[in-house]
């Protein structure tokens, strides 16, 4: 009953699959390249990001400085090197918080009875009713600037959203026909919930988490250009670009390697995602009976 | 063969195709769907290409009008429409084709409407792409056709979505749309496959009727006895070519080849007990080893002891979206009896799924009980239940979503065993052989499993607990004929050797009548008819059962012999080559 | 039509609720901050403790925080946003001015994200030409971008070095080119994406087949059926494309300088003004509310079999 064989997978995204592959091997040697930046930025950057000298300020690109100076005669490259630690500490850091709290806080409810699940569930409505970042901005207000303070600040934006995942999927997996089959032989609700529905309700999640964190590495660095993050003179891709505005006129090179920097590095996030999602998907593929 | 390439007047055939090769070529390996097919089809008659899933037939089908897919590459030393040449036309004039010289029919015109459009909008695309009437005309003309293929008013129905409409009448509505432009071919793949048996028969009956009005209609299905009323000629595919093609008549009486021939004998029939087939060798020896001829009908020993399940009174209603009720059981009262095997048949919204669920313990009756070896079962809380759920296990339709995805087969198996460590390991080799399968599969998961192998897992699994009783909802109906003969054959033996009963549930009449001692007749929620298997479908007392019985496409002749009386029986092929005594058939109603 | 207004009538207890959640969620965070809301008043740099303890009087800091909230809800429901601190100008007033530039903008990127993206996903929908490829590779691009990076490419490229737009986008249409383009650049990408993945998965489905079998070409078959079944992804992620133009309104008008709610939410928030921040707050969550249940009511007309219960 088959119009086509059964061993022909099903083209996905039939144009993204023309994308292409050496593009994922790049993303993944430049993710490496940021680990490095964040890890042990003086490998990369020869000199002190915080060094100033008027002397050179808004010089362009050139000998000693690859990505010229900023306004304070800064050298633009060490700093858009060191800057990679908070911005990526921000992105990644709260796309984990809110993974690990989404998730428990979406399977709780969605395994533990109305009362739970009810509660659970207007919160999360109300807190997504709030733009992304007006909830962040409203957090930061809150608590203050700071580079720990918007890396929570963005957890808590993003917690609703995998709230709602995590319940979806609880809900969905609770009804499965394996839960019921584990019912009918008899086993215990916690034996369920531990090796049935934690196991399976994860691989959405981890695939929500990648998608996650290309943006939230974006919304780190806008609330550090609204003024909301690190404060001056730490190195912060965001900050950085705030800060070039003012000097358009005169120097295109502080506003343009920062936001290049932020760039490239959700780009190698998404395509190195993309890939990972794609496998990950293959090994769980349903096939034609 | 000379009767093949000219139609039944002499005169030159409608479509004539020759050495018909379609594959699709992938990255490492290109699948070669269809491997060189020829024939013929003139007007007014039917060819029907049977064969099992994956075996090329539907692309076969599409590939007359060009619907391969576009990753298909088609070849033909002929493929002629009308004496035009196929491969050799524009795309232009291969939409001037479609749908103007010949149509195609899909299974499920759930899927196969659009389901955002109404059924005019759905009917007039082909209308105003063939501009078969002036723009102002395709209104009425849209309600002709409705008209035409038996859909009562056709004026609202018209304007109504696809899921509106009941299985039967969106399937007369897709028609319409294939037969507007008034193409003088129809190619129909698996129409009538998602649809109750009731519905089949009159669809069928449609299809019978354009025919004789001179269609010529190219067949496709998995059901042998669905074509055997319509079909002229059949042919049997397998793995992408013909293995045998004759007029239908012949091919049903005295097949030739042996896959043929395994694919008629593999069919259950309603109306009479095929021979028990000897399961192919397994690893400890098999039970019963009963050759061809013997009829071993079920109903040995069964009826004996105190009644293991009993179930009173039930109901159970659900709440749709929009608040309203839908019973789905009203007063439905059974039971079953230690060792002996309970057919359920009906069609669906009969209830049987909720009768199954309810016995499981999975949910609860609104009113009514259902009792095991005398003790309360339905109205037991949780956790009282749950040491006495060994007792009843089930063996899925779709046991693949039963499965844990990340689990392999050893482990879906010992989840179930409830011995431990040495003697787990041994059990479980124990089960495999019971249901025949080898232990290497012990590592593999379930993609990588057959359906056929998923099913013997699934029904080793339920036996772990050595339950006394099994409750088999739809069990084989998404295996292949062929496949559902093994598992059925299975199920038998563990009968026999193990002494569980069984709760089968079905709606295939053929099945229930080769598996169950006694059988229930449900529809709506009721329990319309009770009995002896072979009492209820010989001799049916309810109208509703008789239509039921009445419906089901039958393997004989096609209409036009004589009608018999209402005690015939089909006398089947019992063993290869044997000549057979001539059939008869009841009209269809 | 009855059943739709007793729908409708379903949804508002929710949709309460989420307004009452969010003005008490502005409430208790601005509750949490170490800084007073008087000082911020009064502006001046060293007031007296007197004059401080007046004025916390007069603003009602003084009483228990449970009657705040109460006298919080209260003026809330009644519809009085109060006074702003930082301004002292009726919050409303306040609003009213930033409200419709940011609508203007939101709407002029909206368009035309749109009309890039539905020709866009049409044409290369399930097609595996070059120009597929380069179509992913440039949505990538723009996905991975900050929009206010973008913006200030533009900004160089058009205002400064080109001279063509403003530097200052003031209320002109001219004003309004750059910071619209730079809005939509920051959907436009996961629009295509989204319209595209919906397209082709209606064009795998047999009624395309039986679409086909009627002799339809594949344009015909792309807008008259296609097209359709894209409806329905777009209004399921419209909750993010608004969220989205929201949070790219606060960076674009910050970028170009430019009036708008998001500028003035920013300001608030840096400037601890709790009457204001809790009129964006209240604003956006019912701008969002009631854009949800028309979603919720454009699924219904969309997709007919939604509008009753399932067959």
């Amino acid at each position: 009953m088959t119009s086509i064989p059964e061993t022909l997978p099903a083209a996905r995204g039939r144009a993204a699959a023309w994308a292409p592959r050496p593009g994922v091997v790049a993303a993944w040697i430049l993710l490496a390249l940021v680990a490095l930046a964040v890890a042990w930025p003086s490998l990369l950057a020869a000199r002190d990001p915080n060094a100033a000298d008027p002397a050179t300020a808004l010089a362009g690109p050139g000998a000693g400085h690859l990505f010229g100076t900023d306004e304070l005669g800064r050298d633009v490259l060490s700093r858009v090197v060191y800057g990679a630690r908070p911005s990526l500490f921000i992105g990644a850091g709260s796309t984990l918080t809110a993974l690990v709290a989404g998730s428990l806080l979406g399977v709780l409810a969605a395994t533990s009875g109305r009362a739970v699940d009810g509660v659970v569930m207007r919160v999360a409505d109300v807190l997504l009713a709030f733009p992304g970042l007006l909830l962040a901005l409203l957090v930061i207000a809150a608590i203050g600037p700071g580079t720990t303070d918007a890396m929570i600040a963005l957890a808590c934006a993003s917690v609703p959203g995998f709230i709602r995942i995590a319940r979806s999927q609880g809900l969905v997996i609770r009804r499965a026909d394996y839960v019921r089959a584990a019912v009918v032989l008899g086993r215990g609700r916690a034996a369920i919930q531990l090796r049935h529905v934690l196991p399976n309700a994860l691989p959405p999640l981890l695939a929500f988490a990648m998608i996650n964190i290309g943006a939230a590495i974006i919304s780190g660095a806008t609330l550090s250009f609204l003024g909301l993050g690190p404060p001056a003179p730490t190195p912060e891709w965001g900050a950085m670009l705030s800060t070039s505005r003012g000097y358009l006129s005169v120097a295109w090179a502080p506003a343009v390697f920062p936001g290049l920097a932020i760039t490239v590095t959700v780009i190698a996030v998404n395509v190195a995602g993309r890939d990972l999602r794609r496998r990950f998907e293959g090994r769980q593929a349903v096939p034609r009976a | 063969m000379p009767d093949q390439d000219r139609s039944a007047d002499g005169s030159r055939p409608l479509v004539d195709v020759r050495g018909l090769r379609v594959s699709f070529p992938a990255r490492r390996v290109t699948i070669e769907a269809v491997r060189g097919v020829d024939f013929t089809l003139g007007a007014g008659e039917c060819l029907a290409v049977v064969g099992e899933s994956g075996s090329g037939k539907s692309v076969t089908a599409r590939a007359l009008l060009g619907l391969a897919g576009a990753r298909a590459r088609v070849e033909a030393s002929r493929l002629e429409l009308a004496g035009e040449d196929l491969l050799a036309m524009t795309p232009r004039r291969l939409r001037e084709i479609r749908g103007g010289r010949i149509g195609l029919v899909l299974q499920d015109a759930l899927t196969s409407l659009d389901p955002l459009r109404t059924v005019e909008a759905e009917i007039a695309e082909a209308l105003r792409n063939h501009r078969v009437v002036g723009p102002d005309r395709v209104r009425e003309r849209v309600v002709e056709l409705l008209r035409d293929v038996g859909v009562p008013e056709p004026r609202e129905r018209a304007r109504q979505y696809a899921h509106q409409l009941s299985g039967g009448l969106r399937q007369r509505a897709l028609i319409a749309s294939a037969l507007a432009a008034r193409p003088e071919a129809l190619v129909a793949d698996e129409p009538t496959t998602a649809l109750d048996v009731t519905t089949q028969a009159r669809l069928l009956r449609l299809l019978a009727a354009k025919k004789a009005e001179g269609m010529a209609v190219l067949l496709i299905s998995h059901d042998l006895a669905v074509v055997a009323g319509l079909a002229d000629r059949i042919a049997v595919m397998y793995r992408g070519e013909f293995v045998e093609q004759r007029p239908a008549a012949e091919l049903l009486a005295a097949p030739a080849h042996p896959y043929t021939r395994a694919l008629l004998a593999a069919v259950p029939s309603a109306h009479a007990t095929p021979p028990r087939r000897a399961r192919p060798g397994t690893a400890s020896g098999s039970g019963t080893s009963s050759g061809p001829g013997v009829a071993c009908g079920s109903g040995t020993a069964s009826g004996e002891g105190a009644p293991l399940l009993v179930a009173e009174g039930l109901t159970k209603s659900f709440r749709g979206q929009d608040g309203t009720r839908r019973v789905a059981l009203d007063g439905v009262s059974f039971e079953v009896r230690a060792g002996e095997v309970l057919g359920v048949v009906g069609e669906s919204g009969s209830g049987k799924t909720t009768v199954a669920t309810i016995v499981l313990g999975l949910l609860a009756p609104d009113s009514g009980t259902v009792r095991l070896g005398g003790k309360p079962w339905s109205g037991l809380p949780e956790a009282a239940r749950r040491p006495l759920r060994p007792r009843i296990q089930l063996v899925p339709q779709d046991p693949f979503g039963s499965f844990d995805p990340r689990y392999p087969v050893e482990r879906i198996i010992a989840e179930a065993v409830p011995e431990r460590g040495e003697a787990r390991r041994r059990r479980i080799g124990a089960l495999l052989d019971l249901v025949g399968l080898p232990g290497h599969l012990l590592g593999r998961r379930p993609p990588q499993l057959s359906g056929g192998e998923r099913q013997r897992v699934a029904i080793a699994r339920a036996l772990a607990p050595r339950p006394d009783l099994l409750v088999c909802d739809e069990p084989v109906s998404a295996l292949d004929v062929s496949v559902q003969a093994h598992v059925l054959d299975l199920l038998d033996d563990l009968r026999e050797r193990l002494g569980t009963a069984m709760l089968f549930i079905s709606h295939d009449l053929g099945v229930i009548r080769r598996t169950s001692d006694r059988v229930l007749v449900m529809r709506s929620g009721r329990v319309v008819e009770t009995g002896p298997v072979r009492d209820v479908l010989d001799h049916p007392t309810h109208p509703y059962t008789r239509e039921l019985i009445a419906a089901l496409p039958r393997l004989g002749l096609s209409a036009g012999s004589p009608p018999a009386d209402a005690g015939t029986r089909l006398m089947r092929v019992s063993a290869p080559g044997s000549p057979t005594a001539p059939m008869t058939q009841r009209e269809l109603s | 039509m009855r059943p739709a207004g007793r729908w409708l009538l379903g949804r508002l207890p929710r949709a309460v609720i989420v307004l009452v959640g969010a003005a008490t969620v502005t409430f208790v965070a601005f509750h949490l901050l170490p800084g007073d809301p008087a000082r911020v008043s009064l502006g001046t740099p060293n007031p007296t403790a007197q004059l401080v303890a007046t004025t916390r009087h007069q603003m009602g800091l003084d009483r228990p925080l449970a009657q705040q909230y109460l006298v919080f809800v209260g003026r809330l429901a009644r519809g009085d946003l109060g006074m702003s601190y930082q301004l002292h100008e009726p919050v409303a007033r306040v609003i009213g001015r930033g409200l419709w530039p940011t609508v203007e903008l939101a709407l002029a990127a909206f368009a035309l994200a749109v009309v890039v993206a539905v020709p866009l996903a049409v044409a290369t929908a399930g097609r595996r030409r070059a120009s597929a490829a380069l179509s992913w590779t440039v949505e990538l691009v723009l996905i991975s971008s900050p929009s206010f990076w973008i913006g200030i490419l533009l900004l160089t490229l058009f205002s400064f070095d080109l001279r063509l737009f403003p530097v200052i986008s003031g209320t002109s249409a001219r004003g309004l080119v750059l910071p619209a383009v730079t809005l939509a650049a920051s959907i436009v990408g996961v629009l295509t994406q989204i319209l595209r993945e919906g397209l082709e998965r209606a064009l795998d489905e047999p009624f395309t087949t039986s679409a086909r079998a009627r002799g339809s070409g594949e344009t015909g078959v792309r807008l008259r059926h296609g097209l359709r079944h894209t409806l329905i992804p777009l209004l399921t992620t419209s909750g993010w494309i608004l969220g989205a133009l929201f949070t790219g309104s606060v960076v674009v008008e910050t970028v170009f300088s430019r009036q708008g709610l998001g500028r003035v939410a920013a300001a608030a928030i840096t400037g601890r003004d709790l009457p204001t921040v809790t009129g964006v707050v209240v604003v956006s969550a019912l701008a969002f509310t009631v854009l949800n249940i028309a979603l919720d009511a454009a699924y219904h007309l969309v997709d007919p079999r939604l509008r009753e219960a399932a067959a």
